[in-house]
């Protein structure tokens, strides 16, 4: 096989043909993927979710993964958030006139392993080549079903709820910064990319109702996602800082660069608001998880600023966490 | 100090019964951000007021720096490198931000050394950095210089607004628009300029102060020990930072500022020339002296009539009390360099009012 993609493997010809069959089915299974215009697919009793989600990512390889093990886990995690089941999903590439087959391949072994650790399968999917220059490598779209059970992770937020996340915040976007603007103090730092829908499917089946809401806190961390839940509601949502789980890597890195890791990106992370008398329980069974081994109850949702997030820092004051206002820029000391 | 005596201290410092109302001066903005980011002005005292002081380096720079940047980009052609919060600054007539859109190519580093790498890669390129802070960055400034000159780096040169910051506090006392009772200073800019360098403050003018770090407990810690100090009329500096600042300074980073540096007069955003408060680089390091590398006719210095930074950076308003601040002026579109920077005070108060 060629080592360079060429604008003749998207052409729909012989070329085509083998890097389907030869790469993409080899890799993901022939016998999960359907090699025709459309899968067709059983996902069993309850009603359907259904996302989509596309992922460019600079450097396609980071510390902790790639863009291919994102497009996996950042679209069954959508979907885990619902409270469904994961069980289907497409892909889509875009990849340039140039890249190197070798780091496709790469990147489609990650995914296979992704998918795999994760019990989802790719049914489908499609590949585009555009000019050299046309795209950054490789984009990837991925579509993705799954069923709902039960319950829901949609249910009304109240006074009182506890503020739960899985583990350690700002891995991935500190550790994807650092990367990119080669800081050479980043040892240590990893991408927290992973699967939750295990934890969550578990939690769920426990709990039910228990699970107020759940949101996976990616771009903007988890002081956005939090702000999304509070904006226009009577509660406010509050957390205390001596409890939020941060990597001292992370923290250091922060401190350097003027970067709040509340606001960092998280591709493995969840924030679930959950029944006060049940958050205990509920972090217990998360830790059994690899995905929820530092779980904790970082907050609690009250009513003191209506529609707002704010944190009370170690020596009890107040300040609110707003949302953000534009990329944080690097500063002068 | 544990967990547990920091939140000790914290509750004193809550609950404490001033004998009279008093402002206190933070002069740093990075003791601007702290005292929001940890908390510690949420848990200040009835009466206790802190007046943020002119120590954002941005903040203060006068729009004519900027204007002559642009300048220089504009006749020359030249590459300017920058911090990043520079970038969103309003100069005269546009911005860095601006340009940058409009295709010039502006690049924003994390150290100056940074510039240097890029004028040594491409030789044909004249990279320009712009030199803004005050003594905690003017070492790293005078290294990177001391390293285009070994390597006879002839591409690189920086744009000189660097700053002092005890020249600035003494001007402003002198200038006598407001009463402070007392100064918090920085714990940084003292590791370089030594304690000593703020005895005008309890000699010339009789005002107390603590030299403080920036973690909760240096907070919280160097507010009770300024009230203290205040209310017991004992007019000294205290410094509670003795592991890092001795009363000489850093006499290694001294020395590397006045190798390459003569201390000038400057122009500070609001307040106006402040003697002997800038600095410029000695002649015979004219080559990489980007104001004197690249002549240029400056445009006349405008200021915006309605913004109030000024009065801001003299402590005689706070941000809200500007008609501008959260409606016409916000982070998204700044009209003063006070909303720009991290370290500002409009920014701050912006960023985290309730």
């Amino acid at each position: 096989m060629d080592k360079k993609i060429l604008m003749a493997h998207g052409n729909g010809g012989e070329l085509m043909g083998t890097l389907i069959s030869d790469l993409i089915v080899d890799i993901f299974g022939k016998e999960s993927v359907q090699l025709d215009d459309s899968a067709i697919v059983d996902p069993g009793k309850g009603s359907l979710v259904f996302t989509t989600d596309t992922y460019t990512i600079t450097p396609i390889f980071f510390e902790g993964g790639d863009i291919g093990k994102l497009a996996v886990n950042g679209t069954i995690n959508d979907i885990a958030v619902m409270g469904a089941e994961p069980k289907f999903l497409s892909c889509g590439f875009v990849l340039e006139e140039g890249f190197e087959i070798s780091s496709l391949k790469k990147i489609l072994q990650s995914m296979k392993r992704a998918i795999d650790y994760a019990g989802v399968k790719i049914v489908t999917g499609d590949t585009k080549v555009v000019e050299n220059g046309s795209a950054d490598k490789i984009f990837i779209n991925t579509s993705g079903i799954g069923v709902m059970r039960d319950y829901s992770f949609r249910n009304k937020i109240n006074p009182g709820d506890a503020v739960i996340v899985n583990g350690t915040i700002g891995d991935h976007g500190i550790s994807i910064m650092a990367e990119r603007n080669k800081l050479s103090f980043s040892k240590g730092l990893s991408s927290d990319s992973a699967p939750l829908n295990n934890m969550l499917l578990s939690v769920g089946e426990k709990f039910g109702k228990s699970v107020r809401f759940v949101r996976d806190a990616t771009r903007g961390g988890v002081a956005s996602v939090l702000n999304e839940i509070a904006d226009n509601k009577t509660f406010s949502i509050k957390i205390l800082e001596e409890k939020i789980p941060v990597r001292d890597e992370v923290n250091g890195v922060c401190e350097i660069l003027g970067l709040d890791p509340l606001y960092a990106a998280n591709e493995g992370k969840a924030v679930l608001i959950t029944d006060p008398e049940k958050a205990e329980d509920i972090v217990k069974v998360m830790r059994t998880f690899p995905e929820g081994r530092d779980a904790v109850v970082i907050g609690e949702v009250d009513l003191d600023f209506p529609g707002r997030v704010y944190i009370e820092t170690y020596v009890k004051g107040k300040r609110i966490l707003p949302l953000l206002q534009e990329d944080q820029l690097p500063r002068i000391c | 100090m544990n967990k547990d005596q920091l939140i000790k201290y914290s509750e004193i410092l809550k609950n404490y019964k001033l004998e009279r109302p008093m402002n206190i001066m933070e002069v740093c903005g990075t003791h601007t951000v702290a005292f929001f980011h940890t908390g510690v002005k949420d848990i200040f005292p009835e009466g206790l007021n802190l007046i943020d002081g002119p120590g954002c380096p941005v903040c203060v720079t006068a729009n004519g720096y900027l204007d002559r940047a642009i300048e220089i980009q504009k006749e020359h052609g030249v590459v300017l490198a920058t911090f990043g919060d520079m970038i969103k600054v309003p100069a005269s007539y546009t911005s860095l931000q601006k340009l940058k859109s409009e295709g010039v190519r502006i690049e924003i580093v994390y150290s100056p050394m940074d510039a240097l790498e890029i004028a040594k890669k491409e030789k044909d390129t004249e990279v320009v950095f712009l030199s803004v802070g005050f003594e905690t960055t003017i070492p790293t400034e005078a290294v990177t210089l001391k390293k285009a000159v070994e390597d006879n780096v002839n591409n690189f040169s920086i744009l000189t607004g660097n700053k002092l910051t005890p020249p600035a506090v003494d001007t402003l006392l002198a200038l006598g628009e407001v009463k402070i009772d007392g100064f918090i200073l920085p714990g940084h800019v003292s590791i370089i300029t030594g304690s000593d360098s703020w005895q005008f403050l309890p000699g010339k003018y009789n005002k107390p102060a603590v030299i403080s770090g920036f973690e909760p407990k240096d907070l919280v810690m160097g507010t009770l020990r300024l009230i203290q100090l205040i209310e017991k009329r004992e007019i000294e500096i205290d410094n509670l930072y003795k592991e890092l600042v001795t009363e000489e300074g850093n006499r290694l980073a001294q020395g590397f500022i006045d190798e390459l540096f003569d201390v000038t007069d400057a122009k500070w955003r609001g307040i106006g020339i402040i003697p002997g408060s800038g600095l410029k680089l000695k002649d015979k390091y004219s080559l990489y002296d980007a104001e004197k590398k690249f002549p240029v006719k400056m445009p006349e210095e405008v200021e915006n009539k309605n913004c109030r930074c000024g009065e801001i950076l003299r402590g005689l308003i706070t941000p809200p009390e500007c008609p501008l601040f959260g409606t016409v002026c916000t982070p998204r579109e700044p009209v003063g360099a006070c909303m720009v920077s991290f370290e500002g005070s409009c920014s701050a108060y912006y960023k985290y009012r309730k």
